[in-house]
This record gives structure tokens, C-alpha cells and sequence, in this order.
């Protein structure tokens, strides 16, 4: 049995599997890299990239960097429960898609401020129906959002017989183009999104929860917990963000489905991989999601500086990943 | 069958599991053609030596000879080139296949990669002539009963030309009915030649089927004779030797106007549990004996709501839980359950201990450890850190991850998990099992301890020597039926004769208020 034994909690315990009767106190190596693996790779790169570079160092880089990827930001944090609780969501990229072209036809034929919430509540109904799928019909996680996601893009796409739906009022691209000082609205909800997840996961009762479903479900289940509950939760949680993300960038451009973000799920899984959250459940943190899809700009945005062509940063995402994974996998398996 | 009739010697045959002898310097000899029963008490080394004679198991020392041969085999594969195959209660059978390929399977009739189906039928058709077993070979294996697929065993056993056939506990999870078939071909297998080795708990079935029986007890061999010379009263006192000494605590009493807390009527769970009534009062300790199998582990689940049963109800202080109840329900009206495996159903092993303490005790919006949906952490760690104290965990760690503490500290978390909140009801399923003999010590005292408080205790074990020193009442079950139920002071004898369905405890327990089915 392969025991996942990791510390979550922002406190120093002993980590790694030791066998029965032994005690570690000191956390093994393995566990470390695991841990701050991902903060230092993501230093070393960002040295590298600043010595390399003129351009990357610079305040308007970074913020460009950030606002860019905040809406695959919110969504890999809030992936990150998913996977936590033992589950994936296949269907954030179609959620993403649906949603910035609900929002932007109710802000053509209703009114904008109803555009950008139907947006982010129609992403919450879509988590509840991949989640009630999922547990009601104990079909796996990774089928059943792949089943939606081609259901709910099919219905973007009919919506909108494949033309964006542009938004002419001015004030629908408030919420993805204002902000505060030189903050974007996209990049204070990224960041906000992380902090209050990271803080549920550390100090909330549903924290807990979801750990321990992802952790150990029949023992959950014996302490009383709503096992499948919790797991709708993490999806409604993750079809929220995706609507969040999709009404974002939709207000952006001002219109709604000129995006199909068909890559969003497999970049926000390949985000929380390298942030080390186990991906058989039970064992991760949003903080190191965040740096994980850190990583991944900084790959693309860096190497564009300095003139690397697209298909060798793929390589090095991909070769990344497998560190990433390798490391977790030798972390928790002795 | 042909001419291999084989016969097993075994030689001072020892095996160790972690340092704890399992059997030890065990010398027999099995004649061909003849059925060879192993009997023992839960531990007793039986399956053990099943399993090595079957090369499931590889012994530590000693020698196995098939045929006068030497068999060292690393592996059930190697151990079937010499004739030699293990039926056990796990099935290795793939339930997608036609009971034809399954028989063949790793030994398919083939002309270069060119599978022949209509080889492999004609010579199915003759195993089934041979065997008297009436099976559709085209049947997948999944939809077949439990019977039948022990069938396909056998058949694939008999295709190899198995001369040994060593079936583990080969009825017990057969109806009636099924086991009554199973021994009929059993019969069958001998007269053919073959030498089956026998184990089993059921000695009424041992009786009628056995040539040779032998007793273990404690890893060693103590007796080897004619089944006809025994009787079920003579073999288990063979198991049982003498009584052990008991070292255990003294039971208080149960106050005597001691309301009743727990109330189980007519629970029933399809073959599992049939018709089951119970009732323990505020400090009482009642044991639950039976063999594996019995029902006694789907008892505490169908009282805790894990199981879902058909009928039957469970009262709390003389409120009825829910029509359908679950672990939720049962935890808020302070029934908790200890459940047989830890690392499966009891523990999260990633987390710490203090997680796993406080995590049925989260809910509310003002509760001690959690309030409006968010951790009381510092209150967490110090109440749990004294619970741990109390339980004597060194170091009495909260924060500690459960997979690096050792097997009895686990134990005791879950014991913490089950304290945390002082609970009413308190069901404990193997509440010792593999901890050393110091931690299963204390662990004795806390039981007796929460009773003490005024808890009604549910006690589950394999143990007997166990039950009866901590119980004051002790049920014993019998294929999911009360078969009677003894009083602390029964002898380990008395108990086991109920245990093994023998008409009625003969001398002098009550069967009670059960309709016995023996």
C-alpha cells in the first residue's frame, strides 16, 4: 500500500514513510525536495531569466505575466481541491468557455453587471452537475468531466455558431481591464483566490475534510464525514473559478467565446503536478499550485524573451513535469 | 489423474512472520489419495501450512518432499510443475473470461500464436466427464456463484494433473447448499487419486470428509489420527490444550440498576447477519465470539450504519436511531466504532494524529475544536496532546503523521479517535490486533477503564482468552445467528462448542432468547 504521508498543515513534521515502529523525526530529502522543490526552481529560473534578459525584470513584464495568467491561475488553485479530494476536472477549460459567452450575451440582452454574475454562477451549476455525476453514478472523476466538457463546449459552440459575441458597452470591460494602482482586477482575484484556498485547506473544518476524503475515504466515511459532499463542494469550487476565469477574460476582450480554452485543464493539472499535490489524492497545497503556474509563464513568457522557440519550452515543460512528478512519487512511496 | 498419486512429507518445517513464530518444527506425512485435514484455533499456524505446502509461502527451514522429491517451491507456479496447486478463499480467476479460457489460462492449446479453441474444448469435454462437474465452458467466470468458480479451480487444478490440492477454508463463504456440492466433488478429487489437504474451521465438516486430521495449536503440531477416532469434543480440546492463564485486570460490576444503553432487535443483513437481538446496559462489557465469518464484524458495522441492513432496529438510551442510519448519525448520538482494520477503514495514514482524533468531532458551529467552519488548531493540539498523554503515546505528539508511528501507538490514536468525546455506545472490532503484548496490555485497562465511566462496550476479537476475561457477558455467534450466549465465567470450551454450531452448549449455557439454528 503506498501511504501518502506528507506534511500540509505550514508545520515542520516528519514526513517521508518510515516502516512500522520507527520514528522520523527529521523530514528525509525526498520530502524536501517535494516541499520547496518547486520555490527553488522557480527562484533559480527567475535569476536566470533577469540575468538573461533586459526585458524580463521589468515592472510592466511582470505584471503582463501575472494578468495573463490569472485566469489559468484561479483555476489551477481551485483544481487543486480537486485533486486533494481524489478527483480531476477535465471540464474547467469547457466551463471557461460557456461562461464568458453566457456572460456576454445576458450583458448584450439584459444588462452587464447580471452578464458577469449568470457567468460565475453558471460555472457553479456546471461544478455541481460534473460533481453530482461523479458521486451519484460512481462514474470516475476523469470520464465524467470529459463527458461534460464535451457536452458544455458543444452547447458554447451552438450558442454562438462559432462567432464570438461582442459586448459594444464599455463598462463590461471594467471587470477585466480595470484594477487598483497597477494591480489588474484578474491578477487581485488570482491572488485573492489562492490566499482564502490556502487558508481554507490550513485552518478550515472543510480543509480537513477534503484531505481526509482524498487521504482515506472509507475512514472518513466511519468519522461521520459527507465523503460525497465534500467532493461535489471541490468540483462546485472548481466550476466557479472557471466561470470566474472565463467571465474575466470575456470582459477582457469584450466579447464572449472567442476562446474555447481547450488547453486550460490539461495547463492546470500540469500546474498543480508541479506543485507536488499528489495527484492519487489526499496530499498537496495551494500555495505551491500558484508557483507551479508561475513557472509555467515564466517558461513561456522568459524563453520568448530570449528568443527560444515555443517547441523547446514545450520540452522543458514536459520534462519539468516528470521531475516534478518523479520527485513526488519517491517522496511518498518510501 | 494417472499415475502421480503424490505424497507430501514434511520435515521440521518452520516458518517466522516478523520474529513471531507462525509453525514451528512441524513433521507430517500425507498419504495419497486421501483427504488430510488441518484444524486449529484463529492463529493456530493451519493456513500457514497450507499455504507452504502450496508454495504460496516459502518456509523458513525445514524440507517439503513430493514424492520422495525435494520441493523448495518460490511459487505457487513452481509448486504446481510438481503437482501441487492452492485453492484458497480468494479465487485467482479472471471473472471477464469464459470458464473454458479460464481453465486453460497460462496453458492455452495454441499453434504458433494461433490460439485453438476447438482443442481446448474437446478437451475441456473431457474434464468434465472426468470430474462429474457440470459447467458451460462458454460462461463468464463473474457470473458464476462462489461454488462454481471454486470449480473452475479445480478443474484448472485437475487440468495440470495436480496431484495435491490444497483448499484453504474452502466453505466458508459457501451456503449450505454449495458447501454440500463442494464436498461431494471433494470426495470425488480422492477417489481419484488425488491427496487433498484440508483446512478448515468447521469441524462438523472435517468429521465427515477427513481420512487424517491433524490439530495445530500455537505453530506446533500436537496430534495426527484417523478422523474416525476423533469427535468434535476431542478435537477441540486437542486445539485448545489447557486453559491459558489469564493476566487480566478484575472486571468490575455492572451497577445493578444500570439502564439499558444499546438495544439491537431482529437486525438482519441478507446471509450475514440473521435475526440478531442484543442489548448491553451503562457499563457493561459484552464480548462477541465466533469464527471468521461468523458475522461478527458485520454486526458492528450494521449497529455503527456502515452496512445497510434489511431489517431490524438500534436503540440508543431508548431512542431509536434512524430508519437509515449512517456512521453520521451514529457519531452525533455517541455510538463510535473501532473498526477492524486501521490502516483501511480506521486511519488517514497521511495525516496527523490530532486530524485524525478531531475528525469526527468537527461539525457545529460552536464546538470545542472547530467553530463556523474553522479550526480552534491551538485548542486541537493541546486537548489531543493530552488524550495521547493519558493513552501513554510516547511522544505524545499531536502533529505527528500516523504512517511513522509504530502499529500499537496507531492503535491507540484510533482509541483516541473513539475517547475523544466520551462516548455512550462503544464498539470495538479487534481492538488489539497486531500490537505487541505491552500495548495490548494498556489497551485491556482502557477498555476497562471506559466501561468503568459508564460506556456500553461492544467487544469484538478472535481472541477468546480475551473476550472472556473482559466481558461480562460473552454472545457467541454462528454463521450470522446468536448461538447462544455464556456468562464470563464459561470455559474456553463451552464458548467454542457454540461457536462451532454444536447443538446446544451441552453444558448448561443458555441459548437464550435466539432461535439456535443448530
Amino acid at each position: 500500500m503506498s501511504v501518502q504521508a506528507t506534511e500540509h498543515h505550514g508545520r515542520g513534521d516528519a514526513s517521508t514513510r518510515a516502516p512500522e515502529g520507527v520514528r522520523r523525526t527529521r523530514p528525509g530529502s525526498a520530502y524536501l525536495a517535494r516541499e520547496y522543490g518547486i520555490a527553488l526552481v522557480v527562484v533559480a529560473l527567475f535569476v536566470t531569466l533577469s540575468i538573461a534578459s533586459p526585458n524580463f525584470l521589468t515592472t510592466d513584464n511582470l505584471l503582463n505575466l501575472l494578468r495573463q495568467n490569472a485566469a489559468i491561475g484561479i483555476i489551477a488553485c481551485a483544481g487543486t481541491l480537486v485533486v486533494i479530494a481524489g478527483g480531476f476536472d477535465l471540464s474547467v477549460g469547457a466551463v471557461y468557455f460557456l461562461s464568458g459567452i453566457v456572460a456576454a450575451w445576458v450583458a448584450v440582452h439584459v444588462s452587464v453587471p447580471l452578464g458577469l454574475l449568470s457567468g460565475v454562477v453558471l460555472g457553479g451549476v456546471l461544478g455541481l452537475v460534473n460533481g453530482e455525476l461523479a458521486t451519484r453514478l460512481k462514474i470516475s472523476t476523469f470520464l465524467a468531466t470529459l463527458a461534460t466538457s464535451l457536452a458544455f463546449a458543444g452547447v458554447g459552440a451552438a450558442l454562438t455558431k462559432g462567432f464570438a459575441i461582442s459586448v459594444a458597452d464599455p463598462s463590461f470591460a471594467k471587470f477585466g481591464n480595470g484594477g487598483l494602482g497597477n494591480l489588474t482586477y484578474p491578477v487581485i482575484i488570482f491572488v485573492v483566490t489562492a490566499v482564502v484556498l490556502q487558508v481554507l485547506l490550513w485552518r478550515g473544518v472543510a480543509g480537513r475534510y477534503i484531505f481526509a476524503v482524498g487521504g482515506n475515504a472509507e475512514a472518513a466515511r466511519n468519522s461521520g464525514v459527507r465523503v460525497d459532499t465534500i467532493r461535489v463542494v471541490t468540483f462546485v469550487v472548481s466550476g466557479i473559478a472557471a466561470g470566474l476565469a472565463g467571465v474575466l477574460d470575456a470582459s477582457t476582450v469584450s466579447s464572449g467565446g472567442s476562446d474555447t480554452g481547450v488547453s486550460l485543464p490539461l495547463t492546470a493539472i500540469a500546474a498543480v503536478a508541479l506543485g507536488g499535490t499528489s495527484i492519487y489524492g489526499g496530499a498537496g497545497a495551494v500555495w505551491r499550485t500558484v508557483l507551479g503556474v508561475l513557472l509555467l509563464a515564466m517558461i513561456a513568457n522568459g524563453l520568448d524573451l530570449v528568443s527560444v522557440a515555443s517547441y523547446y519550452q514545450d520540452i522543458l515543460k514536459g520534462a519539468l513535469i516528470v521531475v516534478a512528478v518523479a520527485v513526488n512519487s519517491l517522496a511518498t512511496s518510501r | 489423474m494417472g499415475t502421480d498419486t503424490a505424497r507430501i512429507e514434511l520435515r521440521e518445517v518452520t516458518k517466522r512472520y516478523a520474529g513471531n513464530v507462525a509453525v514451528e518444527g512441524v513433521s507430517l506425512s500425507l498419504a495419497a489419495g486421501t483427504v488430510h485435514a488441518l484444524v486449529g484455533a484463529n492463529g493456530a499456524g493451519k493456513s500457514t501450512i497450507g499455504k507452504m505446502i502450496a508454495g504460496a509461502v516459502r518456509a523458513d527451514s525445514g524440507e517439503i518432499l513430493v514424492n520422495g522429491e525435494t520441493l523448495n517451491a518460490r511459487s505457487p507456479r513452481e509448486a504446481l510443475s510438481h503437482g501441487v496447486t492452492l485453492i484458497s478463499q480468494e479465487l485467482a480467476l479472471v471473472p471477464e473470461l469464459s470458464v473454458v479460457d479460464n481453465v486453460y489460462l497460462g496453458a492455452e492449446f495454441r499453434r504458433g500464436y494461433v490460439l485453438s479453441t476447438r482443442r481446448a474444448r474437446r478437451a475441456f469435454q473431457e474434464l468434465v466427464v472426468q470430474s462429474g462437474f457440470d459447467l458451460d465452458p462458454d460462461t463468464k467466470v463473474k457470473d458464476l456463484g462462489i461454488a462454481d468458480q471454486q470449480k473452475v479451480e479445480i478443474l484448472r487444478a485437475i487440468s495440470r494433473r495436480a496431484g495435491v490440492i490444497v483448499m484453504d477454508e474452502p466453505t466458508s463463504s459457501l451456503t449450505a447448499d454449495e458447501s454440500e456440492r463442494l464436498h461431494d466433488v471433494i470426495r470425488q478429487l480422492a477417489a481419484n487419486g488425488a491427496t487433498i489437504v484440508l483446512v478448515s474451521h468447521f469441524l462438523n465438516e472435517v468429521l465427515m470428509l477427513a481420512d487424517t486430521v491433524t490439530v495445530v495449536r500455537n505453530g506446533e503440531l500436537v496430534s495426527t489420527g484417523p478422523a474416525s477416532a476423533e469427535t468434535e469434543n476431542t478435537l477441540i480440546t486437542a486445539m485448545l490444550g489447557h486453559a491459558a492463564s489469564a493476566d487480566y485486570a478484575e472486571r468490575h460490576p455492572v451497577a445493578a440498576g444500570a439502564p439499558t444503553v444499546l438495544e439491537v432487535k431482529n437486525l438482519r443483513r441478507n446471509e450475514a447477519l440473521r435475526d440478531i437481538s442484543l442489548h448491553i446496559r451503562a457499563g457493561e462489557i459484552l464480548g462477541v465470539a465466533g469464527l471468521v465469518g461468523s458475522g461478527r464484524t458485520e454486526l458492528a458495522r450494521a449497529i455503527f450504519g456502515v452496512d445497510e441492513v434489511d431489517g431490524g432496529t438500534v436503540t440508543i438510551d431508548g431512542v431509536r436511531l434512524a430508519k437509515k442510519p449512517g456512521p453520521r448519525t451514529a457519531i452525533e448520538r455517541g455510538v463510535v466504532m473501532l473498526p477492524e482494520n486501521r490502516k483501511l477503514e480506521g486511519l488517514v495514514m497521511g495525516e496527523s494524529a490530532a486530524a485524525n482524533v478531531t475528525l469526527p468531532y468537527l461539525r457545529g458551529r460552536r464546538g470545542p475544536i472547530a467553530s463556523m467552519g474553522w479550526m480552534r488548531t491551538r485548542r486541537e493540539q493541546r486537548q489531543v496532546a493530552e488524550l495521547l498523554g493519558e493513552l501513554s503515546i510516547k511522544p505524545a505528539d499531536p502533529s505527528a503523521v500516523v504512517a511513522t508511528m509504530s502499529g500499537g501507538n496507531q492503535q491507540k490514536v484510533l482509541f483516541a479517535k473513539c475517547l475523544f468525546r466520551p462516548p455512550r455506545v462503544l464498539l470495538l472490532d479487534e481492538p488489539s490486533r497486531g500490537v505487541d503484548v505491552g500495548a495490548r496490555k494498556s489497551i485491556h485497562e482502557l477498555i476497562n477503564r471506559i466501561a468503568r465511566q459508564g460506556t456500553a462496550v461492544l467487544l469484538i476479537s478472535s481472541d477468546l482468552e480475551e473476550v472472556l476475561a473482559l466481558s461480562h457477558r460473552v454472545l457467541v455467534l454462528h454463521r450470522g445467528s446468536v448461538a447462544g450466549e455464556a456468562p464470563s465465567s464459561a470455559s474456553m470450551d463451552e464458548v467454542m462448542e457454540l461457536a462451532f454450531g454444536l447443538p446446544n452448549g451441552n453444558r448448561g449455557i443458555s441459548l437464550g432468547h435466539t432461535r439456535s439454528r443448530a
